[in-house]
């Protein structure tokens, strides 16, 4: 069943067309992720799901309901953690839950473990680390009620060690709970070790320009990274970009 | 340390240079009358201390409660904004006679030169911090499907709370001032009248006196405000600046 599907949505600021007829779908326990180039309105795409814009025209379905336009219908993680700073880690996690009014706190004490974060209950954001408060944000969305969680360029601001890491991470504890996530990315190896399926995106307006169905067997290995098979489809996909 | 310097060659001076005491009174003579004194001014002491704490609590709610309002409808703000800059431009001590004039010498013209002097700082401070909020902090919590009401109290609030302490700051030193100038026009008792009684009868001592009340009472509301932001603001790393990445 489609979780999210998204039907020949286009959207324009005044002259500037930034998303011409764009389709695409993710299903139930799916990951996909979205690569474009940087400007190719990859952005404007989650506001559009996340109801900040309406489409000029065509449609965003999610669990069969029409959703333009209507907030609040995603978890999102955005590319800064964007979590509040007077808020410890806990509080913050709480967020996501607080706002439809059902706050999970054994629930989220259980993940903060889980997540390796146990001791930082109750510090502030100030005090951790960018892939810690990464982690937070991730937890924070894996707990909102919303069944489809949004990934904005997650891993674009840390370094590289600590990305390998996270996205081992972010790959367990997705196996795990199998929600519906969609990643926008513009990094491909990224793209490729963590979805089950690549959209390509044009540059402006955006299309959908391929999709790739990724081969690699779950759970995903470490070492297929740097597999000849991994390297050939990275020359694909670059090749498409 | 700057301080005792001051205080010391203003000593020395006095001293040296003998100055009648009518015009300008060593510091050990204004201490000697500090002391001696008490009995005379302690209740205008406490009279000011009331009048003006009553008229901060007042003008602080009235800048809250005019930035809340000012910032949730926003076509009220571009009206009021003007409106509000105007009335810090009126000078106090033309108004006061007038409000005497409309309310009387009760406690209401008073409050309301407190209230004026108090309520800008805080609403411009106020007003600033919540227009300041995080762009990214907005944008999680619109897509969160917030409430505009939800926003406000989880973010714009709290991301204003440090704006909002300065303001207070500010407002809690004007308060005194505006206290004590609401005195000159005619009450009972006060630091204001008791310096004016001091200053017509040339005991020069007496209005240092009162002058140095002044600054205690300002910078005890000062340091109790201050405490008061550490305790409720402390997700600040320490040492570093306002603001947070």
């Amino acid at each position: 069943m489609n979780k999210l599907s998204v039907k020949k949505i286009t959207k324009s600021f005044e002259e500037n067309k930034v998303l011409e007829e764009l389709s695409f779908h993710v299903n139930e326990g799916e990951f996909v992720s979205i690569l474009g180039p940087s400007g190719s309105g990859k952005s404007t795409l989650f506001h559009l799901i996340g109801g900040l814009y309406t489409p000029d025209s065509g449609d965003i379905w999610m669990d069969g309901e029409r959703i333009n336009g209507q907030r609040g219908s995603i978890s999102y993680t955005p590319q800064s953690s964007s979590l509040l700073p007077w808020r410890t880690v806990l509080s913050n996690i709480l967020l996501g839950g607080e706002i439809v009014g059902q706050k999970n706190e054994p629930e989220a004490l259980r993940m903060i473990e889980k997540a390796g974060l146990k001791g930082y209950e109750h510090s502030y954001p100030y005090e951790l680390s960018g892939g810690m408060k990464q982690r937070v944000a991730f937890i924070r969305s894996l707990l909102s009620p919303q069944s489809l969680i949004c990934l904005d360029e997650p891993f674009s601001a840390l370094d590289e060690f600590t990305r390998l890491e996270m996205q081992n991470w972010l790959l367990s504890i997705w196996e795990e709970y199998k929600r519906s996530i969609l990643l926008v990315t513009h990094n491909i190896e990224e793209a490729l070790y963590l979805s089950d399926r690549i959209i390509v995106l044009s540059g402006k307006p955006a299309k959908v320009k391929k999709e790739f169905i990724v081969p690699f067997p779950r759970p995903r290995q470490e070492s297929i990274v740097l597999s000849e098979e991994f390297l050939q489809w990275k020359k694909k996909i670059y090749n498409e970009l | 340390m700057v301080l005792i310097l001051f205080v010391s060659i203003w000593q020395l001076s006095s001293w040296v240079f003998e100055i009648p005491k009518w015009l300008l009174p060593a510091p050990s003579e204004i201490w000697a009358e500090a002391i001696a004194g008490w009995g005379n001014y302690s209740h205008h002491f406490i009279s000011t201390i009331k009048l003006s704490l009553l008229g901060l609590l007042i003008g602080s709610a009235v800048g809250l409660i005019v930035a809340v309002s000012l910032h949730r409808l926003p076509t009220m703000r571009e009206a009021f904004y003007p409106v509000i800059i105007l009335s810090q431009n009126i000078p106090i001590i033309v108004l006061a006679p007038l409000l005497v004039i409309w309310f009387g010498f009760g406690i209401l013209p008073k409050i309301i030169i407190i209230t004026l002097v108090c309520f800008f700082p805080i609403t411009i401070a106020a007003l600033d911090g919540f227009r300041q909020t995080s762009a990214e902090l907005m944008h999680y919590m619109k897509m969160a499907g917030a409430s505009n009401k939800q926003i406000f109290w989880k973010v714009e609030w709290p991301y204003a709370l440090p704006s909002i302490f300065s303001g207070l700051k500010i407002a809690a030193t004007y308060s005194v001032m505006g206290a004590v100038i609401s005195e000159w026009l005619g009450a009972q008792e006060g630091i204001g009248v008791y310096m004016t009684l001091a200053s017509s009868s040339f005991r020069t001592d007496r209005v240092f006196v009162a002058i140095f009340l002044i600054m205690i009472l300002s910078l005890s509301f000062f340091a109790i405000i201050s405490s008061l932001e550490k305790k409720i603001v402390k997700w600040k790393p320490k040492g570093e600046g306002s603001n947070h990445e």
